[in-house]
Parts: C-alpha cells; structure tokens; sequence
C-alpha cells in the first residue's frame, strides 16, 4: 500500500508541475507533452521511456487497487459492528473515508483519460493540442465541477495517505515525527491548490483558447510553408 | 493419622545445604522424562514458571488456570519489586544478610534452611528474568537500578517501575507460551480445579470444571503442582483479584494435605481506605511511597481540618517519633498496627476517618515534582483515579488492608506437601516468609519455587516412580471425586434463597477482619468462631445462586469458593486461638509488652502449626513441627 | 438499585457516610447475550443511588445484586485485579473502549466520570476474533497466540548470564518499557475500525525487539508475530483509535517500527546477523 502509494504521490506531484506548463500558453503545453515523449531518446527510440513509465504507474495502480482490496477484505471479516454505535477519537474524516475517496479518485482517473488522453468524453478533441482539450473539456460547468469534487477527494486520500506512509514504511523517529503530518498537510495542500486552479482559471477565462486549437492551426501552418517549399513535383 | 511431620531438612551448614541436596536428588533421564505427566495448577509466577521449566526439561506438563490467559494472574498487580543478594550496590548485601533480613522479618517462625536457599536462590531469578526481557529499572550506565524497600537497610531491590509483578509474570508467561507452542505443555484456559484426586496414597490428578460449558472433567498426572496463591479473600475486602480464592488448597486440604499456620496474615500499610460501602476490593499502592512519604496524623482527636490547616506542631508523625532508626520504613505490621491505634483512637483523616496521611510535601519541596513524578508517577495517577485527589497537592489517605497470607499447604523442604506427589508452590504454600513477609520478596519466592526448586524435586520424586504406572482416570477414585464434585456444583445451582453470594461473602469478610484482622483476641477469636459456623448455615440455606451450571455462571463460581472460605475461616480463627503469642502478622492483644508493642513466646510456639482436616463440623487436629535455629537467635524485633 | 438494598458495612470504614457529592441515578443500555450463538439485544436497566466514589464495575456489581434478587441473571463481565493492570476487564462504554477517561481501564473507570440521569450503552468488545462468550465476556486467547508465536527469547532455566553481564542503554530500557507496558486487554482491537491487532502486535514484539537480550530472535520473532497476527484480525490503516483507546496510552510508534523491522525480517540475510 505504501511503496505504491508512494509511487502514485510522485506521479502525482510532477502531474500537477508538468500541467504548469497551461499557464504558459497552448504551444509551450504541446512542447512540455513532446518532451515527455522524447525523454531518453538519445539512447532508446523515441516514447520507449514514457511507455516504461506508463507501465510503472499502471503497475501501482494495479497494485495500491490490490492493497486496498485484500486490506478492506480482511478488515471487513476481522470487523464485527457496534449495536450501540462508535465513537471516533483519533481517527479523522480522511482516514475514515479512504474507502470512498479511493474509488471516486479511480473513477475519475478513467474519466480523466477518456477525456484527455483518449478524447472519447471530449467535445473537441485535437491530438497533441492537451491545452485546447483542457479548454475544450473544463469550459463546462458540470465537468469542472466534477474535476472540481475528484481533486478534493484525491487531496483527503493523500492527506491520510502520505501520513499512513511513514508509519507504514516505519520512518518513526521522535526527532522528525511532529513534521510528517506538516508534510502530508502540505503536499495535500500543494496538489490540491495546483489541480483545483485548473478548472477554476478555464471557468473564468484566464486559460482559453477561444475555442482554436493554437497547436493544430500552426502545425498546419508549419506544415504549409513546408509545402511551399518543397519543389513541386519534386522530380528533378 | 498422621504421623510426625518429618520437613526432609538438609543436614550439615546451611550454605552448602540446597547444594548438597540438589546432589542427593535422584534424576530422571531425559527419555524417561517424557512418561511422566505432571499437573500445574495455576499459572502465576510460581505455577507459571514452574510449567515452563519442567516443560523445558522434558516432562509432559498440563497446566490449569481459571483465567482466561496465564497472564492475567495476580501476581501481575505486585508494584514494588524482588529482592535478590547481588550486592551491585556494593553497600554491604549478601544471601547471608538477605536470609538473616527475612528470619528476622518473618520473626523466626521460619526454617532457617528454607529461608536460606530462597536469598540463594535470589542470585539466578535475576540473571533468568533479565535474560527473558524482563526491563527492570537501569541507571545511566546501562546497568540494573536497585532500591531500598520495606525497611531493609540495603539497597537490593530490583523494579520495573510501579509494575514489577506484571513484567516477572509476563517474562514467566512468555517462556510459558514458549513451552505451550512447542507442544509440551499443555494448556487449560478457564479450567477451576476443583478436587484434587488421591490414589493409592498419592497425589494422582485432578478435577476441573470448564469455566465456560460448565463441564467437569478429571485429569492424572504423576505428580500435581498447586501454585494457586493465597486466601486473601476470606477478609472480602483485600487488595486480592476478585477472583483470588483459597478452593485449589483447600479441596487439597480435605483430601489430606495439612495448612499450615493459616493465621499469619499480612496488612499492607498502605492501601487506599475503602470509599464507600459498595467497595469490591481495596488497591494497594506501592510500599515504596514510604520511602519518600511522611506519615502523620491530627494530633488532635476528631480534627476535621483539611491538611494544609493543620500547623506542623500540631500534627503527630507517629512512626517517626516513635521508632528513629526506621521511622516511616517500619515493617508492615508495625506500620500497620500503628495506623489502626491512631484510627482506633479518633485520629482518623478523611471523608470515613478511616485513613492517616502519606505526605509528599518535603520531597516535592525539596525534589521537586518532575523526580517525584519519575519515581512515583504511575501510583500519584492511578490515586488520582480512585480517589479524585490530586496527591501532588493535598497528602494521600492510606489505610492497611489484608494483602498476602504466610499461611498455606504445609511442605517439606522439597516443596512435597504430607500427600506424596502433590507439590505446593508459591503464596499457596507456607514455606519461607514465617509470620510476616518481607517487601519485595513474594515475587522473590514464587520464582524461585517455580523455576529453581519444584524442577529438582519433582524429578527425585518421579526417579522414585519409574517403572510404576500411575491410576489412570479409569481409577475409582477418579470417578468418586467426579461425582462428589458433581453432586456440590448440583446443590449450588440449586440454591434460590434471599440472599446474593456476595453479599454472604461481605458478611463473612466483616467477622474475619473485626476478629482475625490487625489485633486478635481471645473473646473476638471466640466470638468468630460461633459466628463464621452460623452464618456458614445460613449461607447453605437461603443463598441465591441464579442461572444453570452448564454455561458461564460466575454466582455458581463464587458460591463454591465462598463455601470454601467459610470453612477457611473457622481454621483461621482457631489457629489464631490457640497461637497464644504475638508474631508477626498475627499480634494477639493479650500479647504486648507495656508500649504495645507484640510479644513472641518462643518457648511454646516456636513451631509451625499443621492443621490436619478431620471431616465436616469436627475439629481439626493440630501437627507442629519444631523450628530450630542453629544459625540465628531468635531476638526480639526492634525498629527503634 | 433500590435505596434500602443493603449491603455488607464495609469494614475499615468508620462512622457515618461522607458529606460528598450527591448520588447518581442512571439509565443502562447493557448487550445482554446467552451464548455464541444466541441472538444478543440491549436490555435497559435502572441503575439508582450510585456514589460517585464507586467504580463502574461496582456500579454494575450493585445491579446485579439487584437481579439476582429479582430472580434474573445477572450480566456477565470479566474482571480480577481491579487494579488496571491484569487486563481482564474491558467494555465498549458510550462507543469507547474502556469508557471516556482517556489511558484508564473499565475497572479503574469512576463513577463521576458520568452525570445523573445519563444513559449509558455498555456492549462487548467486538471484533471477528473475539468472539462473544457470554453477555460482555469476549474470548481473547487469539492474543496468545500471538505470543505464542514469538513472543518471548528462547532462554532455557538456568541458562541465564549474570543479570549486568549486558548493558542496556537507559533509553532503550525505558522504551522497550513503554511497549512492555501493554496489559493485553485487547482495547486496541475493539477500538480499530479494521479489528487490527498492530497496536497490541507491535507493543510486544518491540518490547523484546528493543533490547539486546531480543536481539537474536529479532526477524523471526517479527515474522511470526506479525504473520501469526494477520491470521485472526484486520490490519492496521492507521487510524489511531488504538493508542487512544489504549489503557497505557502505548504508542503507535511501536505500529511503525514493527512495520520497519517485518520488512527488513523479510529482507535480512540473517545468517549475517552478527555483522548487524
């Protein structure tokens, strides 16, 4: 649960720094997407390392979604309830409600894909344009409200979880203790003010495209000039 | 009949005497160790330990406890410490001065050889203990932290902060369970015994009741181990569990063993008087808080004043005034019996005047209450708890309450009772703390019985049965003990009269503790002994005991060892009768010198009295055996 | 409780009774429940005249005598020592394990933790592995087979080196201390919401592991404890409950270094253990 825990934070983290790069315009977005693909390619072809990574993070999916299970199986046949109830003293609504925010977050991981990645939720989807999708997909209500609920839910789950984590891992040590709930507290907090700005800045118009694909329309341009270029007929 | 009481004491000088006998002990090999079965019933220090060892040597061992983990017995509430001789205080220590400390303690109603071989003893109990994990209390350096303890001049108690008793036992438990998952020992949860089974003369196993589908079952075994702890209880009102009860010793008595001395009762000074009326039992705080705690009353009869009212001139520290060598670290029963004089007399402190005060004042002042709260933070708190006092602020109300019982199933040197093969260990026995115990040295006894003692000598009586196999249960002896215990619990579940066990045992506790508490007499002796048979009958005839007996029924439960304490009681009374002298716990009011103070006839009572069950409603014969001291002389105590 | 029920004098107590607080008159809900198998349900019960001075165990020992006299069983509860430290007792009082004071057993639990006329839920401890005998008496020998399982340093009778022959650092001392502490009433399960044993797991395979003489069992006793533990109960989510449940406020920095040293149990070559 930890060790893929872990994994799915870092990912997590460089997600939400690598989307910064929405704030700089559509073409550095496209750029930022191209140089993921180009990771490693002076030594292995081109996406290879990006696959790999992608392999990795399916894996601890996978894996923290097998955790989660089998943890919740043995808790629910260990468990019997109260007739008269429980009181809760230590643990907190995050801790509480791993079992719910777990799921929602997987959920909108599908969704998210099918929107972005896959484009099939998508009103407009132009392939290698992520900040003219991001528009196109946050500019409505409902969906930036769901991304909206999805982020809050992540955030509660990292809050308990990466605290979870150093107890879990058995980093214990009464010199850095007080820190580890400041640190989760703050990584929760950093992931979730950088997410939440996302869908916030499209619904007021800060992010916006006005409905142009930047990227498309000057790949095509490139593309057009290149043709000009190039001799006609091309035989000598 | 039986005949002399012969203790099987070791001869030539007493330090080589557990050595020499040790040698003399026949042994079984290791092959022949597996045919024998041997019984422990009860799993505290002393049956714990012995469980353990005898399961690593070898032996097939069944163990018994009516608890639901062998770690819940009571010698887990023991706070202050164990004595052992290591001398790492280099203040002059020995198992010589240990010895000596605990002869003079039990005020010379001990063997001299017994009492030796416990301080020897006390050596390895250490070593064996810190080996286990035990965490005793360490100095700066790493290494073992010692204490002075209940008025020994020495420093050689070991402790584990406020919880010395539950860290030994969990160190006998563990190795316990050890034995238990290795499969040789085997283990009986929630199983009372009931009956012990004599056949053929011997010792030959048990009955147990299923605490739990209420089923009676017997057990053989080739030798049987009691190590069931003392009888506190009969007082109801004790610093004992609720469930400490005196029913394993006693069925043993009846089948023959003899209980010895059972009028040595010890009062522990310092106890938290009782509270209200419905007060189940009473908590013992930790006698090491008179280490630092001035005691002290009103000098003034019936002054209500709160403590800090009360100027420094007009308060009467009792026991510092009256004894300057000692002062507040007088043995338990001078403290205890000074504490019931000044009650007695009016000087009573708190809500009931039932109490004296334990004043931390000067240490706090002069320590401040950080070391205190080191030294004593755990029974500061767990007051606080009970009593809703803050005892680092207003002084503590103490009061003595019935603790541990020197009395118990007469043994020999080998821990053999009269029955052959049946071995009686720890506080149930009689052996080695005289009339009165030292502090810090029941744990001290119980281990050594249990690791370092019974191992040896039941392997010399087992050497002695090889090749003669034991009655089986098929035994009719077996089937009579079955149907006797039957047909008891049959009565009991029966019973549907006016009146609640408890409420039968409350009644019984306030006649032992008015007539056979802290000062006896012959008119209240007497006195007792008409009222415990009369209200024994009335117990018979109109208790209440609800439910069936085929489930867990606790009322069933007590019932039968309330029954038992009735007629422990009578013995308790007349052993106290016929011991006219003052000794130890046990001070008889016609035997005091002009200060008050106990007065010891040696030439008629230094001797142990075994009594020897004679049936239901007859008087029970009196065994002595003739203490003889060839190293010590028997002086008279003084703490002054 | 009826004001007349008598009751023994308690003896050592002289003259009239205290000018204290006023007495207590309650409502209990208490799991009343055969056997194993039978169906359980909440009885309610007057309980009238408490002192404030009584504990909660004498407090249901005062309406039991009642029953009994009312020709009805009395409840069923398990305690010994009454003195917080034999770990018999325990109830799930208002939805907490061992009631509202924190770091205090059922039995040491007073009665003026509780205000007149409150209604108070008394239920057993509840967990899979605990499985309900009798009204609120549990089976717990599932913590023994824990310790069973490694809970202890194999060191025969006899065999045992002279006592300060190893030094033990004071600190390691106090805090093995800490985890020896546990009393093994099993509050730290019936708090968990997964019916995790960690705290009590944890508590006695670091009391052992955090001493020298623990040293050589260390990874196989952690294995076998942690293993033996996942057997019977749910695992831990850290949610804490535990520690605040817990009679002797044990730490769920035990939970964490238990965790660290099964996975190193797990990837130690312990035949280089001497170099470690």
């Amino acid at each position: 649960m930890a060790l893929t825990g872990l994994a799915l934070l870092g990912f997590v983290l460089v997600h939400m720094l690598g989307n910064l790069h929405l704030y700089e315009g559509p073409w550095e977005t496209h750029e930022y997407a191209e140089t993921l693909r180009d990771l490693g390619t002076e030594v292995i072809p081109r996406t290879w390392v990006l696959w790999a990574l992608r392999a990795g993070l399916i894996a601890a999916f996978a894996l923290h979604i097998h955790s989660a299970y089998s943890l919740t199986r043995m808790s629910r046949s260990a468990d019997r309830r109260y007739a008269g109830g429980r009181d809760y003293i230590a643990a907190d609504y995050a801790s509480r409600t791993m079992r719910w925010t777990g799921p929602i977050v997987g959920l909108f991981v599908v969704y998210h894909l099918a929107d972005l990645t896959w484009g099939h939720f998508n009103p407009d989807y132009v392939r290698g344009d992520p900040y003219h999708n991001v528009v196109a997909s946050l500019s409505s209500l409902p969906v930036a409200i769901w991304y909206l609920v999805a982020n809050v839910a992540l955030a509660t789950h990292i809050y308990h979880g990466a605290w979870s984590m150093f107890q879990s891992l058995g980093i214990n040590s009464p010199r850095w203790n007080p820190l580890r709930r400041r640190l989760a507290q703050g990584f929760a907090a950093v992931i979730l003010i950088g997410n939440l700005s996302f869908p916030i800045l499209v619904q007021v118009g800060v992010i916006d495209d006005g409905g142009r694909s930047v990227v498309r329309e000057r790949l095509e341009a490139d593309h057009a000039v290149g043709d000009a270029l190039a001799p006609p007929g091309g035989a000598p | 009949m039986i005949g002399s009481l012969d203790a099987r004491l070791p001869e030539g000088p007493l330090e080589d005497a557990w050595t020499n006998r040790k040698f003399a002990l026949r042994l079984v090999n290791p092959n022949n160790k597996r045919r024998f079965t041997v019984i422990v019933v009860g799993t505290g220090l002393a049956g714990a330990s012995a469980a353990a060892s005898l399961g690593e040597l070898g032996y097939r061992v069944k163990a018994f406890t009516y608890h639901d983990s062998p770690r819940r017995a009571h010698s887990i509430a023991a706070q202050g410490g164990i004595n052992a001789a290591k001398n790492y205080r280099n203040d002059g220590d020995s198992v010589y001065r240990l010895f000596y400390d605990t002869i003079k303690g039990g005020d010379y109603r001990s063997r001299e050889a017994n009492v030796y071989r416990l301080a020897e003893t006390s050596l390895a109990i250490i070593d064996q203990a810190v080996a286990a994990g035990v965490p005793f209390a360490r100095e700066y350096g790493g290494l073992l932290d010692n204490r002075s303890f209940g008025g020994a001049q020495v420093s050689r108690t070991f402790y584990a902060r406020g919880q010395t008793g539950q860290q030994l036992l969990l160190g006998a438990y563990s190795a316990l369970m050890r034995q238990v998952a290795a499969g040789a020992v085997d283990l009986h949860t929630r199983a009372e015994m009931l009956d012990l089974v004599v056949a053929e003369g011997r010792a030959a196993g048990v009955v147990v009741r299923d605490l739990l589908t209420g089923e009676v079952s017997a057990h053989a075994g080739d030798a049987v181990i009691l190590a069931t702890g003392g009888y506190s209880n009969v007082y109801y009102l004790s610093t004992n569990a609720m469930m400490c009860n005196v029913t394993a010793a006693w069925r043993a008595h009846r089948r023959g063993a003899l209980f010895a001395n059972p009028c040595y009762t010890q009062i522990h000074p310092t106890c938290i008087p009782a509270g209200d009326d419905f007060q189940s039992k009473l908590t013992l705080m930790s006698e090491s808080l008179r280490n630092d705690g001035r005691i002290w009353v009103p000098r003034a009869l019936d002054d209500t004043r709160p403590p800090e009212r009360i100027p420094e001139a007009e308060r009467d520290y009792y026991l510092e005034e009256r004894y300057a060598a000692f002062g507040n670290l007088v043995p338990r029963d001078v403290a205890s019996r000074n504490a019931k004089a000044v009650v007695d007399a009016g000087r009573g402190v708190g809500p009931l005047r039932n109490g004296v005060y334990l004043d931390f004042s000067d240490v706090l002042a002069r320590d401040g209450a950080d070391v205190v709260r080191t030294k004593y933070g755990n029974l500061f708190d767990m007051y606080e708890r009970i009593t809703g006092e803050d005892p680092y602020r207003a002084p503590m109300r103490i009061y003595p309450a019935v603790h541990y019982t020197m009395g118990g199933l007469w043994v020999d040197y080998n821990l053999m009772s009269n029955v052959p093969g049946l071995f009686v260990a720890g506080e149930a026995n009689f052996s080695d703390h005289g009339a009165n115990r030292l502090g810090a040295s029941a744990l001290m006894q119980g281990l050594a019985d249990g690791y370092f003692i019974v191992p040896y000598t039941v392997g010399d009586y087992l050497a002695g049965r090889l090749g003669e196999a034991g009655p089986g249960t098929d035994h009719p002896s077996f089937a009579a003990a079955v149907s006797e215990t039957d047909a008891s619990i049959a009565r009991w579940s029966a019973a549907r009269g006016s009146r609640t066990v408890d409420w039968f045992h409350r009644e019984l506790g306030r006649i032992v503790w008015d007539h056979c508490g802290m000062s006896r007499s012959a008119a209240g002796l007497a006195k007792a002994l008409a009222e415990i048979p009369a209200l024994r009958e009335e117990f018979h005839a109109d208790v209440c005991v609800p439910g069936s007996a085929a489930t867990l029924n606790q009322s069933l439960e007590k019932a039968g060892r309330v029954d038992d304490f009735f007629e422990l009681a009578e013995l308790l009374a007349r052993d106290a009768l016929e011991r006219e002298e003052s000794c130890g716990g046990h001070f008889r009011e016609e035997h005091q010198d002009a200060e008050g103070e106990a007065r010891r006839n040696d030439d008629r009572f230094a001797h142990v009295a075994a009594w020897e069950w004679a049936g239901p409603a007859t008087e029970p014969i009196r065994h002595r055996e003739e203490l003889e001291f060839q190293t010590v002389t028997p002086t008279v105590r003084s703490y002054k | 409780m009826s004001p007349t029920e008598p009751s023994g004098a308690a003896h050592g107590a002289q003259g009239e009774p205290p000018d204290g607080p006023a007495t207590l008159n309650l409502r209990l809900r208490v799991w009343r429940q055969d056997g194993p198998e039978a169906p359980g349900r909440f009885e309610t019960y007057e309980a009238a005249g408490i002192s404030p001075d009584a504990s909660f165990l004498e407090m249901l020992d005062v309406l039991n005598e009642r029953l009994t006299l009312d020709g009805q069983e009395p409840i069923v509860f398990e305690s010994d020592c009454r003195e917080g430290i034999c770990g018999t007792c325990g109830l799930m009082i208002d939805g907490r394990a061992h009631g509202p004071q924190k770091g205090t057993a059922t039995c040491q639990l007073h009665m003026r933790q509780f205000s007149d006329g409150d209604l108070i839920t008394v239920e057993p401890w509840r967990a899979g592995a605990f499985e309900v005998i009798r009204d609120l008496a549990v089976d717990r020998t599932a913590l023994d087979e824990i310790i069973a399982a490694g809970g202890y340093i194999s060191v025969n009778v006899g065999a045992a080196p002279d006592a300060n022959l190893v030094a033990v650092p004071k600190e390691a001392a106090e805090c093995a201390f800490d985890a020896a502490a546990c009393i093994g009433c099993g509050a730290c399960v019936a708090a968990c919401p997964n019916s995790a044993a960690q705290l009590f797991t944890a508590a006695k395979v670091q009391h052992l592991n955090l001493l020298p003489q623990g040293q050589p069992e260390r990874w196989a006793r952690t294995e076998a404890m942690v293993e033996t533990m996942e057997q019977f109960f749910g695992s831990c989510t850290n949610h804490g409950e535990c520690e605040e449940a817990c009679p002797k406020e044990i730490s769920i920095d035990f939970i964490a270094w238990t965790n660290r040293d099964y996975v190193r149990a797990k990837l130690k070559n312990r035949k280089l253990a001497g170099q470690s």
